[in-house]
Formats: structure tokens, sequence, C-alpha cells
């Protein structure tokens, strides 16, 4: 188990190492002059020039790539043109918010997702099974931003038992939460269900019913132990999914998270921030699927092998 | 027998899908609709009305109208030609680029494979909304650059479909005798192995559709995508969000139709999946 976690970690530097390549040429490299990128078309030849001396944008990009990897590794990603700050500082304040965010949705739509894919795969082509198909779609064909505009509309505006927007404690995040997790729950209950139902038709569960072990038991501990394998990958799958979403969902519901510190940089042509932010969300996707990895290899011991 | 062909086997099965039956309608909605825009709309979609602001829902303008007088029926109209657009472009970039990547990667295998699969894991490595959002930051936000992002997220997706189907298809005979009677590698490659990696293909393309379009909603709505007053739903979606109280139907009637749209590639790729490979079915 060991030596595969240290197989897998180092598989990952060459990996962050071309992450870290293609985030620097966002702003260095890609046609088109980083000097313009920040001051836009209209900056003069001489601001760009002062600007381009200033950031040491004149030097070959070599040079500049070394200088910002060796920053970077250190916790450095530079400042912010518009407020000064330290990006990490930026990022690290905002964090906790999008981890919430991400932790919450994930808690209602496993908590919604998990007893339906179980009930719906038992009892197969009841009513609650139907509702789940039926859910499943909703949930994966419904944009999100719209998704949550209805939350909002609902239940800010019409009923006022949540606030539409800002953060003022965990029921700001109950919205928020819902409109980022459905897609998850959707996706999820199909998965189970499915695995569910795969797994019912195995031979040792069977042989649990017909021991004369009680529903209750061979469901939980046989079935859903194994069908839970392919929930983790779905999970895993989406980890990437959930966190482009927070963009949308802390601008939609005007949450200060990293998501909404990426929008309102972009917006305010603050790059240094933007490259930040695209860093450390990636650097964080990929960091998640080991775990992801790592964590399904212990589920499933016949990846194990090899 | 005609009557006993693959291709007529998977269209009995798709005919039997209700699913992909559904599916097939609401796409085939959604392309008339788009098609005859000009003939469907009451209304010009950017044409400005201020006698008639915010306007609920009536006989005159069934979807209501928004916060300049525009009638939002003929702007949802126009609005689906931007998201067919936005569907096919995406997959159309995707395809450019992953099927020549995915064929060479799978049919040379080794060194030229392990390079291509490890450049794919690098684009892989960035959150998919992240990553296009990045890259249409950096190009300035235009649809044009927003449906180039969007398509670039989706390479690695059709470059490793298509790379474990040549996997698959290049082992068998037909192969063998193909290259035993002398056929070029691009022969092969083109006339033999392509056609065989075609149906997952076709499932991947529509699923793919529905995200292309559900991609550049979002990007509109976070106003990288679109721009006004070109009429994309993603764009109606986020100028309804400041009436959301005054007039929901701002709102509405965009998020209806990206939901429908969405809902039709999805179902329509759950059908040809099941009727490709029945086993699949879930």
């Amino acid at each position: 188990m060991l030596q595969l976690i240290g197989r897998r970690l180092l598989a990952t530097v060459p990996l962050l190492l071309a992450v870290s390549v293609v985030v620097f040429s966002f702003v260095h490299a890609l046609p088109g002059d980083p000097a313009v990128l920040f001051l836009g078309e209209e900056a003069t030849t001489e601001n760009l020039a002062r600007f381009r001396a200033r950031l040491g944008f004149d030097r070959p990009l070599i040079v500049q790539y070394g200088d910002w990897l060796g920053r970077a590794l250190q916790g450095d990603l530079g400042r912010s043109i518009r407020t000064n700050q330290p990006v990490t500082q930026a990022i690290v304040e905002r964090l906790p918010m999008t981890l919430r965010l991400i932790g919450f949705s994930m808690v209602i739509s496993l908590a919604i997702a998990v007893p339906l894919g179980i009930v719906s795969a038992v009892k197969r082509n009841s009513g609650v099974d139907l509702a789940s198909t039926f859910f499943a779609l909703f949930g994966f064909s419904t944009p999100n931003f719209w998704l949550g505009l209805i939350l909002i509309y609902v239940f800010a505006l019409l009923l006022r038992w949540l606030p539409a927007s800002g953060f003022d404690g965990v029921r700001s995040l109950i919205l928020p939460a819902i409109t980022l997790g459905t897609a998850l729950a959707a996706l999820v209950t199909r998965q189970l269900r499915s695995g569910m139902l795969e797994v019912l038709r195995q031979d040792y569960v069977r042989t649990a019913q017909a021991k004369g072990l009680a529903d209750r038991m061979v469901i939980g501990k046989h079935a859903l132990k194994n069908a839970l394998i392919s929930v983790v990958t779905v999970i895993g799958l989406q980890i990437g999914a959930l966190l482009g979403n927070t963009i949308i969902t802390e601008s939609l519901f005007a949450l200060p998270g990293v998501g909404r510190l990426m929008i309102d940089s972009v917006f305010s042509r603050d790059f240094f921030v933007v490259q930040g932010v695209i860093l450390f969300l990636a650097v964080g996707y990929v960091v998640a699927n080991l775990v992801v990895d790592i964590l399904y290899s212990y589920l499933d011991p016949r990846i194990r092998v090899h | 027998m005609a009557g006993t062909s693959l291709t007529a086997i998977a269209l009995a099965q798709f005919r039997r899908s209700h699913v992909g039956l559904v599916g097939a309608v609401l796409v085939c909605a959604f392309v008339l609709v788009a098609a005859l825009a000009p003939l469907l709309s009451p209304y010009d979609p950017v044409s400005a009305d201020f006698a008639n602001v915010l306007s609920p829902p009536t006989r005159a303008h069934p979807f209501g109208t928004d916060d300049i007088g525009r009638d939002i029926l003929s702007r949802v109209v126009y609005g689906s030609r931007i998201s067919l657009q936005a569907g096919l472009f995406t997959v159309a970039v995707a395809l450019c680029i992953g099927l020549p990547l995915g064929l060479v990667a799978g049919y040379l295998g080794g060194r030229v494979d392990n390079v291509i699969m490890r450049g794919l894991e690098v684009i892989l490595s960035f959150p998919g909304l992240v990553l296009a959002l990045g890259i249409t930051a950096v190009l300035g936000p235009k649809l044009i650059h927003a449906l180039f992002a969007i398509g670039v997220v989706f390479v690695p997706n059709f470059a490793r479909l298509i790379r474990a189907q040549v996997l698959s298809v290049k082992e068998h005979d037909f192969v063998a005798a193909a290259r035993a009677l002398g056929a070029s590698d691009r022969r092969l490659v083109i006339l033999h192995i392509l056609p065989n990696c075609l149906a997952p293909l076709l499932v991947q393309c529509s699923f793919s559709v529905a995200f292309g379009i559900l991609t550049e909603a979002a990007l509109s709505f976070l106003g990288m995508g679109t721009q006004p007053p070109t009429p994309s739903w993603g764009i109606m979606l986020s100028a309804g969000r400041g009436y959301l109280e005054q007039a929901p139907w701002l709102g509405a009637f965009p998020g209806i139709a990206i939901f429908l749209a969405v809902l039709g590639f999805n179902l329509l790729g759950d059908g040809i999946r099941d009727a490709l490979d029945p086993r699949l079915k879930t």
C-alpha cells in the first residue's frame, strides 16, 4: 500500500510540472503581449514599456518561468495588480468558504442520493424508482445557474426562508450547496442504482440470502459495500465539475470564495490572481484525484494487485 | 439480407427505446426552431420597445418582454441558434483535435502513444470550467473564444475514447487480413479501423453537444461568452437575475430552453448507447 502511494506521488511530479508550464503560459507565452493583457488595448506604448520593465516581462521566457516557478514552490504567487495583496493570501482567505460550500454540497447530495439509489435498486420499477429516474434526468440536464435562480426565487424571495446572497452563517450555504450538489446527487443516484442492481445479482448475495440473513444485513453489509466502490469513482470524476461550478455558484450567491475571486479578477484584468487561482485549483484537483485513486485501491483490493 | 445488418438492428433497438425517441424529438424540435427562427419569432430579437418594458406574458408577447422591451419569445427562438452553434462547434473542435490524436496514439502505440496520452493528462488536470474560463479570459471574452476553449476541454475525452476503440479494433482478424493484402497504414486506419470506432463516438458526440450547450450558457451567464445584444440563453438568464422578483419570466423561459435542449441531447445519447450495446443498459 505504501509502495503504491509512493509510486503514485512520484508520477504526479512531472504532471504538476507540465501543469505549471501551462498556467505560466496563460499570461506569458500566449500570442499577444502580457502587458497588453493587463493594461488593455488602449494603453500607451510608454505605459506598456514601463509596466513590462517593472514586472520583468522583458526578460527571456525561460528565466521568467524559472523565477516564477521557484517562487510558486515557496508559496509566493505574486501580488494582485489592483490591491497589492499577495495572491496566496487572497486565496487562503477565501478557501474556507469554498471548502465549506463543496463539503456541504457533497453531504447534501449523498444524503439524497444514497437512500434514493438503494431504494430504487431494491424496489426496481416501483414509484420510487421512477421518481429517482426523473430526478436523475432533471438533475443532470438542469443548468445549475438556472437551478440557483429558481431556488433564490422560491426560498428567498417568495417564502423568505433563506438569504438570497452573501454569507451570514450556515443558513446562507443551504441554497448554494443544493445548487452545486444537485448534478452530483443525480449522478450518484444513477450509479448507485446500477451498481446495486449488478451486485444484487451476484452469487454471494444469494448465498447470504439463502443462509437466512435479514434483508437489511444483505443489502447493507454485502451489497452496499461493494456498490459504494463505483460511487467513489463517480465522486472522483465529479470533483473537477464541483470545483469549476463553485465559480458559478459563488458568483450567483455572492459568496466570497476562491471561485468568486477568480471571476472578479478576470473582469478586473488582475491576471496574476487569475493565474494563481488556476494553478491552485489545478494542483488541488490533481491531489484530490490522487486521494480518490488511493482510496479506491484501498476499497477494492483487486486494483492493488496490478 | 438487408434487414439483419447491424445498423438495422441498432435502428430497431433505438425505435423501441422511449428515452431515445423523446431525445430525438427534442433534438429535432430544437434544430427546427433554430433553422426556422426568422419565421417563428414574432418580433426582432434585438430591437427595443420602450413602451413595453417588463411586460408579463400576454397575447402579444407570449413570454413577456425584458427590461428594454425586447420580446422574450423571439429572443429565446433566436437564442437556439447560438446554442446549437455552441454545441456543434465545440464538438467539431474536439473532433478535429481529438480524433487524429486518438487514432495515432492507438494505432502507433509505444512512445508516440505515451507522449500524446501524457499531454492529454495535463489538460485533464484542470477542472473543465476553470480551464475554459482561463482560456477565454486570456483570449478575450468573445463567443468564438469561449467555444474554442470548451472544445479544447473536450479533446481528451474524444482522444481517449478513440484510442481505446482503436486498440480493440486493430486486434481483429479483418485488420490483419487487410494488412496482409498490402493496405497502407493510412488506408488501414481510415477505411478499416475508423468506421468501427464511429458508434461509441456518436454517443460521445451527443453527450458532448449537451455539455457544450450547457457550458456556453454558463460562460455567457458569467459574462465571458456571447456578448450583448446577441440573444444567448445564458445572457438572458444573467439579465433576468436582476429582475427575479419583479419579472421572473425573464429568467424562466431561457432556463427552460437550455434544460430542454440539454435534456434532448442527453436522452438521445442514452438512446443511441442502449441501441448500440444493449448490455450497457441500466
